[in-house]
């Protein structure tokens, strides 16, 4: 009260770092709600092989383009900002250039974050996304043709995608074989995709959080059940007797 | 527009008449080169790492890959941004080692040759506001409204936090520093915007607006500058004949005074972490009054 002459420099000062704080904290606000909504991955966009889930991938991530530069075969890029990816980050598309799943893994090796987990050191093992045959309308085998491009270029062949037979209700005496992807051993690097001979791709790559569903937790398969227990869970089930005609045969697959 | 009260502050001088542009007597005295020293030096210096960085992708020799965020040099020697490691560090991510020895060593050098060398002497934004400072003294553009300077010690506190929350480095969604330095390295079209962005608000809302009151990657190396040994020392500052070119060019103008006019006993030894050790100051002075110095180094005259 008494000290009147810094009062005013006092004042003077205090409304600056109001200011300055007020304006740098809504800034902060400002960018950190842009980030989240600049942080969606389009489906076209499939991170390098040992990316984090996408979350802690953003996290992890200082963009520095390590991993594109130590990519054999310049399939990794950095997002420009008028891109769709998350300014900066490394990423592919499968349909332009897929990965070709080099067995030293460069791009890992050269993240120096960790935001490509050096943990993984099997190419086999990296789950870039998750194949998907999204058109079973274009699809060539679908149409009862012997394409098979996708199941052929798969680096993963016979485990990452089998070719499934089925009657072909058309012609109803040809067989269909179905290309058929397995999560258990698909890597994502986007063969299939990019071979496509389709105009466009019936087989495509998705990041895994879109490609994947989920059981809820507390599900059962009772026929795991049964073989883990070695027997039936709820003992011996009473065998009713069929009611039927006394002459008509029994649909196949029906017990006697 | 060619008045002498167009390009310089009012300063209270001796009242002769002022040449027009900072540096005019210094060149007088010292000729062009010599009053230009060090600001060719720090241009050198800026392009010859734009040119380490661009020499592999433009002519294929791999000395150094990355960018200012992180980069390896040799295939031996990382070095990584501090203030990016500090948001991914906030975002509740440990770095692998690559990292880690890339920021100590980044760390102690700036720690040593002054925190913010790195904005005058390696940040290539630092031409860009460069450019944009001068062209506004040129043509004596008054406008706008400069933000205060802890802007910047507020945001670089606000944007943790917002690391924090949101687990992301959510600066590097829209850093101007690291973005321009990425579109020259590995090409992108929208990144210029940003640095015309960046131009713009310089040369026309703010004066020394974006490097000098906004830049919180700016204001993290200030903070690890702060104890640097080398300084700039107003060590002849009796000669000091109050043309103010020294004031005029310097990006964090400010940071001057106690050292020049021995304000409150200060010693000769420029202690704001704030001053960037650009040496436009030692330039443009007719007098000589600055050099650059270590911290302790407290000799006058």
């Amino acid at each position: 009260m008494s000290s009147a002459p810094s009062q005013p420099g006092r004042r003077r000062f205090l409304n600056g770092a109001a200011g300055a704080a007020g304006g740098a904290l809504l800034l902060s606000l400002g960018v950190g709600f842009t980030a989240r909504q600049a942080a969606a991955l389009p489906a076209n966009a499939l991170r390098p092989p040992g990316a984090l889930a996408e979350n802690d991938f953003l996290g992890a991530c200082i963009r520095c383009g390590l991993c594109v530069r130590d990519c054999p075969y310049d399939t990794l890029k950095l997002a420009d900002p008028a891109d769709q990816v998350a300014a900066g980050t490394p990423y592919f598309e499968a349909r332009k250039v897929a990965c070709e799943m080099c067995d030293n893994l460069p791009c890992v090796k050269a993240c120096p974050t960790g935001a490509l987990d050096h943990k993984l050191t099997d190419i086999s093992k990296a789950r870039m996304g998750l194949a998907v045959l999204v058109d079973q309308e274009t699809c060539l085998n679908f149409l009862g043709l012997r394409c098979d491009v996708c199941y052929r270029v798969c680096p993963v062949i016979d485990r990452a995608i089998t070719l499934q037979r089925r009657h072909n209700e058309r012609s109803d005496r040809h067989a269909m074989l179905i290309p058929t992807v397995h999560s258990d051993a698909c890597t994502g690097c986007g063969k299939c995709e990019k071979s496509c001979v389709l105009e466009e791709a019936a087989i495509k790559v998705f990041p895994i959080a879109l490609a994947k569903g989920m059981l809820g937790r507390h599900y059962r398969k009772g026929w795991e059940e049964e073989e883990k227990a070695g027997g039936s869970l709820i003992g011996d089930q009473t065998q009713l007797p069929a009611r039927r005609p006394e002459d008509s045969p029994l649909p196949r697959g029906v017990l006697k | 527009m060619n008045a002498p009260g167009a390009v310089r502050p009012a300063s209270g001088a001796t009242g002769k008449s002022m040449p027009l542009q900072p540096g005019h007597e210094a060149i007088a005295s010292k000729g062009w080169l010599g009053a230009h020293k060090w600001l060719i030096a720090r241009r050198l210096v800026q392009f010859t790492v734009l040119g380490l960085f661009l020499a592999g992708p433009w002519a294929g020799i791999w000395i150094v890959k990355g960018n200012l965020s992180s980069s390896l040099t040799l295939g031996v020697l990382p070095l990584t941004d501090p203030f990016v490691l500090l948001q991914s560090l906030a975002a509740r991510h440990w770095p692998a080692a690559a990292a880690l020895t890339g920021v100590v060593i980044v760390m102690l050098f700036y720690a040593l040759v002054g925190g913010r060398a790195y904005c005058s002497w390696v940040c290539p934004v630092n031409v860009v506001t460069d450019s944009a400072a001068w062209l506004r003294r040129r043509l004596g553009i008054k406008t706008g409204k400069v933000p205060s300077s802890a802007t910047r010690w507020w945001l670089l506190g606000g944007l943790l936090l917002a690391s924090a929350a949101t687990g992301m480095t959510v600066w590097e969604f829209v850093n101007p520093v690291s973005m321009a330095h990425r579109a020259i390295i590995f090409g992108g079209s929208a990144a210029w915007l940003v640095v015309i962005a960046v131009f713009g608000y310089d040369l026309l809302v703010a004066n020394r607006g974006w490097c000098g009151h906004v830049c919180p990657m700016g204001a993290c190396y200030a903070t690890l500058g702060r104890a640097s040994l080398l300084r700039v020392s107003a060590a002849s500052r009796s000669a000091c004949n109050d043309c103010m070119d020294c004031f005029v060019v310097c990006p964090e103008p400010q940071v001057i005074r106690p050292a020049l006019k021995a304000l409150n006993g200060a010693g000769p030894i420029i202690q704001f972490p704030e001053c960037t050790n650009c040496g436009r100051c030692i330039d443009v002075c007719s007098k000589n009054v600055f050099r650059y110095a270590h911290r302790f180094d407290q000799r006058s005259a």
